[in-house]
């Protein structure tokens, strides 16, 4: 017995002594990542938007997704939120009058709501089994319904309450934009930015729809621009348009990391719906905890090296005891 | 007969069949049925999860907090084996019971609320886990504490079962079996409250930041007491046994001593953020935060003094006390803290069929310890006969 307890005092003394060598710095931090190079994402200009709602038909058509219905009558597909059923919605600010588009007060406004397509996405650090990803190269944050578990842990991580799931349904998915990557073998992009009339939700490259919306917010308001319209880079679809009143911040070029998918607005975003976000992402905060406590189970191996001698002491004399005890309890 | 062996434990014996077992029978027969609507029909039917409040009780109490209220095995063991109190051995048993039951059904009650459940192995499964989510670290340290505490309670069985040699061999390995009982609560314990980290801004800052880890591993070990408290009590008053006043009143200052260390960390934590500001804004989550605190705080006014320690009955308020913080302090950051600041309007209340699926999960337990306690030797060896 005794010399298994030197042994074991040996093993524990030597193994917490190389550890705790190794484990030295104790955080490893985490950075926020940022885009991939060749980030795709859109660009929605709330100026430029008529509210005419092309894209949620469209993204409707594409993902092959069901109408929903809210008035009475059955008729128009009708959501007044994004779901697991409809992942691309305008949404409207509305205040006094409405007499002005554009504006915060007796004015009206549009705004997009869709998956942003975080550098740094909440969902993916959320999912236990990979079935959030994101891509490497185009960095679209993607859905696999056969990895899926049904968790609902990047239902409630999303800052903007993206992906959704199907409570209706006894083999429930998350349902979210995916900027139909599915489309893009057949020559297409997103069908939201596809069917836009004028040009307010843009498809292209992340960097390309970054200068561009830093391009507009220079220009003077009121004075006349072209306009892009479908895909930045794509066939000349332009058109020459007034300038809006815009704020000067590109939403996503910062939040979080940065997003892929990027917003102008004349009115200020938290209003129209889109969250104050630091440029540190939550999954980077999380993942700096996680790792510093978990990283390469390290802790975990030296804490249990610890609590494994001094158990190995003590359970032995009650073993003694419960031996002792039971025999005359039994017997 | 000894008077005080006080490893010897005995069987309580009497009938299995009486109002309380028939009660949780009825219980759980009705949680039967709902969860066969919620298979067959999904989860909207039952329950009032919506796309805001996904997390509803189902994941919170049945799990979290299921989790938080069987930590008095983790928490006992850390007393006897680790701070070699070992005249706190008689709690052992009893503590790891309700803890085996109700971690065993924590992680069961996973099933429940997992929308895709047949999937539910790609957790441990290399290529689909994902080793930085937290959920992936509870998953594995509940599920892996939820077998080693079978394997710390089977000398029970073998007992049971006069299966000596194989206890003795086992005995030889117990001590890595209780180790690994000690360190993997820690983890999935301080992870539960890891998990808001990733929700961010959602959580209100009265709850989200970055010591969560420790002020979830700290309650956690503070309610495994407060826990055993209101057990002992409960188990004394209906089995009509004396209550081991001689091991709670003890074991309580100790709690009464981590419970320091934890509010020292809580308000710290706080006032270092700055976010103690939240904590008046007239609201509901207000008066929650202060509800959740002022329970953390009543132990210190209910067993503070020898003398209060003396009386039974504080004893389980304390317990009772601690039991209601540690469950706010997850309701509120999981749902009553949280989302909040999205202001997208969304709303939760559980519906009935929700609760009485979490009652059903909670009468299993009960019926479980009533069963095992009267035909397993789990109680400590009682001088005076036990009615029956």
């Amino acid at each position: 017995m005794d010399t298994r307890r030197h042994f074991l005092k040996g093993v524990v003394a030597g193994g917490a002594a190389i550890t705790a060598a190794a484990v030295a710095p104790p955080v490893c931090a985490r950075e926020t990542y940022s885009r991939p190079a060749e980030a795709l994402g859109l660009l929605y200009d709330a100026t430029l938007c008529i509210g005419c709602k092309a894209c949620v038909a469209a993204c409707k058509e594409a993902n092959n997704n069901p109408p929903e219905f809210s008035t009475g009558d059955h008729v128009w597909d009708t959501p007044l939120d994004t779901s697991a059923y409809t992942f691309n919605i305008i949404k409207m600010y509305r205040n006094g009058t409405m007499q002005t588009k554009d504006a915060e007060v007796n004015g009206f406004a549009f705004m997009k709501t869709s998956c942003m397509h975080c550098a740094d996405p909440s969902c993916v650090s959320a999912c236990p089994v990979s079935a959030m990803t994101k891509d490497p190269a185009t960095g679209i944050v993607a859905y696999d319904p056969g990895a899926c578990v049904g968790c609902r842990y990047c239902v409630v991580a999303c800052p903007f309450g993206i992906p959704k799931y199907q409570y209706d349904s006894p083999t429930g998915k998350i349902g979210k934009c995916e900027l139909c990557r599915h489309r893009y073998a057949d020559g297409h992009y997103s069908a939201c930015a596809e069917v836009c009339p004028t040009g307010a939700t843009l498809y292209g490259r992340s960097a390309d729809l970054l200068l561009e919306a830093k391009r507009r917010i220079a220009l003077k308001p009121g004075s006349v621009t072209r306009y892009p319209r479908g895909k930045i880079g794509g066939p000349d679809q332009s058109y020459e348009g007034p300038v809006g009143n815009y704020l000067q911040h590109v939403y996503g070029e910062n939040e979080f990391g940065g997003t892929q998918v990027l917003k102008l607005s004349a009115v200020t975003f938290a209003k129209v719906g889109m969250p104050d976000l630091p440029p540190k992402s939550s999954a980077a905060t999380s993942e700096t905890l996680q790792h510093s406590l978990y990283g390469g189970l390290v802790m975990p191996v030296v804490v249990l090296g610890a609590l494994s001698f001094i158990a190995k002491r003590n359970v032995h004399d009650e073993d003694d005891e419960s031996d002792t005890g039971k025999d005359k309890g039994e017997k | 007969m000894t008077t005080h062996q006080h490893a010897a434990h005995t069987p309580v014996g009497g009938s299995l069949v009486n109002a309380a077992t028939l009660v949780c029978g009825v219980l759980i027969a009705i949680m039967a049925a709902i969860l066969l609507v919620r298979f067959i029909f999904g989860l909207g039917t039952v329950a009032n999860i919506n796309d805001g409040y996904s997390w509803g009780i189902w994941v919170v109490v049945d799990v979290m907090i299921g989790s938080a209220l069987a930590c008095g095995g983790f928490s006992v063991a850390l007393l006897v084996y680790i701070f070699n109190k070992g005249e706190y051995h008689p709690l052992v048993r009893p503590a790891l019971l309700a803890s085996l039951f109700g971690y065993t059904l924590a992680g069961a009650g996973i099933f429940v609320d997992l929308g895709r459940w047949w999937n539910f192995w790609h957790i441990f499964w290399p290529g689909y886990a994902n080793p930085s989510s937290v959920m992936f670290e509870v998953a594995v340290c509940v599920t892996a504490y939820v077998l080693v505490m079978w394997i710390e309670f089977s000398p029970v069985f073998l007992e049971k079962l006069g299966k000596r040699d194989v206890k003795r061999k086992l005995n030889k390995w117990l001590f890595f079996f209780i180790a690994l009982g000690v360190l993997l609560p820690m983890m999935h314990q301080s992870s539960l409250g890891t998990m808001l980290v990733v929700m961010g801004g959602q959580v209100n800052p009265l709850w989200q930041t970055p010591a969560v880890p420790l002020i979830y591993l700290l309650t956690a070990i503070v309610i495994g007491y407060g826990v055993v408290l209101f057990e002992s009590c409960v188990a004394a008053a209906s089995y009509r046994r004396t209550i081991e006043m001689r091991l709670l009143n003890p074991m309580s200052k100790i709690m009464l001593g981590v419970l320091a260390v934890y509010l020292v960390v809580r308000f710290g934590d706080l006032l270092i953020r700055g976010a103690l500001g939240e904590a008046f804004h007239p609201g509901w989550v207000a008066i929650s935060f202060w509800v959740e605190n002022i329970a953390f705080v009543a132990p210190f006014f209910l067993i503070g003094s020898a003398q209060a320690r003396r009386n039974p009955a504080n004893l389980f308020l304390a317990g009772i006390a601690i039991m209601i913080g540690g469950i706010l302090l997850r309701l509120n950051g999981f749902l009553i803290g949280y989302g909040h600041f999205t202001g997208s309007g969304w709303t939760y209340f559980p519906s009935l069929a929700e609760i009485m699926v979490t009652v059903g999960i909670f009468a299993i337990e009960v019926l479980g310890y009533i069963i095992i306690t009267r035909r397993f030797p789990v109680l400590p060896r009682e001088n005076a006969q036990v009615a029956s």
